[in-house]
């Protein structure tokens, strides 16, 4: 990491490189990086931002997953001091920045798209905050170069922003926040204007450099795939809160809210009558995640299961009919119809596709995987 | 398009050499044809009003008053009147271009500031549109019905306060009144040619620099002056040929002597004193036609770096 020259004086270098999924940081009271501290923001009759709170940990990669319009920008705003909160806090490092503007707090950014300075070259644009900070020159383009290999992009030093692609744009926008060392980094759907393919390689070489450089960061994105596949942890936001933050395989196997279950992946929602901590569905009683129930209590309700958690067998007594098959790749997604007219989506091996023509009658069975519900 | 020859409607083709008959042919030229007709009055448009003109005075300036060719119209461009009035004239278009651009580009940020399609900037754009065209005897009129020698304002200030706009001389009628009245018609039309420039600029930018560090002042001085400046210097031009080549207003403004080049040209065309100086305003006029040339070559070059940014 030549590029680190400068004396960190946080505890985010302490964590660095390391912070990798296999050590993922959980946050102790004296490691917090970045604290939103019940944060409200309105903007006329919506309530962007609902006391929302947030603890990232040195180094780690949180991702804000949730629908347009759930206050996702707004909170990562309010953290760069781009927006200003109507009440709460703001903590980095320990230290109160609620007042501080947002050119003295040391983040940064990476912006949807055309953020890059169209009359500067990709290089110049990657030096223009050193050059903010009085980094003299030669050291500066020095800097600039390690970061623009860093993103894999050394060889457009010299092109202007409108010569480069959507996703050398990205890159470019990326090094430059990178190369101020910033406390924090902030993404803001930065793939999104990009191609599928384009994304998904993005997506893969963002999390492997923010792991070289170990830097906290902060990347909101409404794609679920693309939150499971970077995030150390994913806190899934709607209308202004957190419904839920976790690890990847935590959100999604066991969402605590059928809002989660219902965003995070696909769920079907099936019939099921609650008892004790077991609703049974379909004739199977399945685990409740712990807590989905209160509030709903005992009785009629909607049981989220997930394709995967429903098995498929070929059964010429079996009281569900394939109505459809869409192919996926090695998986596939079958949906059948039960005689109620429930239907239920199925994930299956696609080898078996072949049996499963349309009409074909199959015996349905749920893996005791634990479900939340909602009320019917 | 595809081939007319090849499309079923055609006449029958016939089997000896030529593959496509003349019917055909002569179809196939006038489908083309057809399809130009849409641009026609626009090139008929640029024959009969810049073409023509253009070559009527080029040819006109090298030509004596009895159809030999000379130099001496061209020549007469060095007299002291004629070099005065060329100076006169850059100046007041330089000088009102500078001031209009200025305060015209001021007006236009303040019109960015606001909601884009609030009711201030749609109001003040359409304004700005009409203004812009509002030269001419109706201008001159609206000054010197205001602030003329018997205007209202003139004599509100004379009687009311003891101000006599006119104790240094009658300067309305002369440079001073038309840089006033120029610089009128000069601002509303910075607005509309650097309105787009500036809605170019993305707010990214300006979050962009905060977050790298930056303050309003480097913003400014770093990111958007750099951005606008080629489109701020290529609006003046064009406020530049705008004013130098205006006549009504001037025309309409003053009567007498002859301060500015398209009112020499005036009296050249139609003075009754001195006969015979048609060729001498032709050639006066193709002295603007290169003035204006040189700028709008300059204003294009600009414009080209601009779009390319802030497209
Ligand atoms: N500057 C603003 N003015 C008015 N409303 C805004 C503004 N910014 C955001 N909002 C509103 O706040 C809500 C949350 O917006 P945002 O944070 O951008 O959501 P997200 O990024 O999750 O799509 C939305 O309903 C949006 O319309
Ligand atoms: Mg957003």
């Amino acid at each position: 990491m030549t590029f680190q020259e400068r004396p960190l004086d946080r505890d985010a270098s302490s964590v660095g490189a390391a912070g990798g999924r296999d050590t993922v940081p959980t946050p102790t009271s004296n490691s917090v990086a970045v604290h939103l501290n019940g944060l409200r923001r309105r903007f006329g009759g919506v309530q962007a931002l609902d006391n929302l709170d947030l603890e990232m940990a040195p180094g780690e990669l949180i991702a804000l997953l949730g629908p347009s319009g759930c206050g996702k920008t707004t909170a990562l705003r309010v953290l760069a001091g781009l927006e200003d909160a109507d009440s709460g806090r703001v903590l980095v490092g320990g230290k109160d920045i609620t007042e501080l503007p947002a050119n003295r707090r040391d983040m940064g950014m990476v912006f949807q798209a055309y953020s890059l300075f169209p009359h500067l070259t990709a290089l110049q644009n990657v030096e223009f905050g050193l050059g903010l900070r009085r980094v003299r020159s030669a050291q500066r383009r020095e800097r600039a170069g390690a970061m623009l290999d860093l993103v894999g992009i050394g060889t457009h030093a010299d092109r202007y922003p409108h010569q480069l692609s959507g996703g050398q744009q990205q890159r470019v926008a990326l090094a430059r926040a990178l190369a101020i060392q910033p406390q924090v980094l902030l993404l803001d759907e930065p793939l999104s204007a990009l191609d599928a393919k384009v994304r998904v390689q993005l997506r893969d070489e963002i999390r492997r450099i923010q792991l070289e450089v170990g830097t906290t960061t902060l990347f909101v994105t409404h794609d679920q795939e693309e939150a499971l596949a970077v995030a150390d942890r994913v806190g899934v936001m709607r209308a202004g809160r957190l419904e839920q933050l976790g690890p990847p395989d935590e959100v999604y196997q066991r969402p605590s809210t059928a809002f989660v279950a219902d965003f995070v992946g696909l769920s079907n929602r099936l019939p099921g009558t609650v008892s004790g901590d077991r609703v049974e569905v379909l004739g199977t009683a399945l685990p409740l995640v712990p807590g989905a129930a209160s509030g709903i209590g005992s009785g009629a309700v909607n049981a989220l299961v997930r394709p995967e958690a429903v098995d498929l067998a070929v059964d010429p007594d079996g009281r569900g009919r394939v109505l459809a098959a869409s192919f996926l790749g090695p998986t596939s997604r079958v949906s059948v119809a039960m005689p109620d007219e429930t239907m239920v989506v199925a994930q299956v091996a696609s080898a078996l596709l072949p049996e499963l023509a349309p009409g074909t009658a199959v015996r349905i069975e749920l893996r005791p995987v634990p479900v939340v519900v909602e009320a019917a | 398009m595809t081939t007319v020859a090849h499309q079923p409607d055609a006449a029958p083709v016939d089997q000896h050499r030529d593959p496509v008959p003349a019917s055909a042919k002569w179809r196939a030229g006038w489908r083309r044809g057809r399809q130009l007709t849409g641009v026609v009055p626009f090139f008929a448009f640029i024959v009969v009003f810049l073409v023509i003109p253009t070559l009527v005075v080029a040819v006109g300036a090298f030509g004596s008053n009895d159809g030999r060719p000379t130099l001496d119209n061209l020549s007469a461009l060095g007299d002291g009147y004629i070099v005065d009035a060329f100076v006169r004239s850059i100046l007041l278009s330089a000088v009102t271009a500078v001031i209009g651009a200025i305060l015209g580009a001021l007006l236009a940020y303040a019109l960015v500031t606001a909601k884009p399609d609030g009711i201030l900037r749609r109001l003040v754009t359409s304004a700005c549109g009409v203004l812009a065209q509002f030269g001419g005897v109706m201008l001159a009129f609206a000054f010197i019905a205001t602030i003329g020698l018997s205007g209202f304002v003139t004599l509100f200030l004379k009687d009311q306060l003891g101000i006599d706009l006119y104790s240094g001389g009658v300067w309305l009628f002369d440079l001073p009144g038309l840089m006033l009245v120029y610089t009128y018609f000069q601002i509303p039309l910075m607005v509309i040619v650097f309105l787009p420039a500036l809605d170019g600029i993305r707010p990214q930018w300006r979050e962009a620099t905060e977050s790298l560090g930056g303050s309003t002042w480097q913003y400014w001085r770093r990111v958007a002056m750099p951005l606008l400046a080629p489109a701020f210097l290529g609006s003046t031009l064009l406020l530049f040929a705008n004013a130098f080549s205006a006549y009504a207003t001037a025309a309409a403004l003053v009567s007498q002597g002859s301060p500015i080049v398209p009112l020499q040209i005036r009296s050249a065309l139609t003075s009754e004193v001195v006969l015979g100086q048609q060729n001498l305003g032709k050639a006066m006029a193709l002295g603007m036609v290169v003035v204006v040339a040189v700028v709008m070559w300059l204003y294009a070059y600009l414009q080209k770096r601009t779009s390319r940014w802030l497209g």
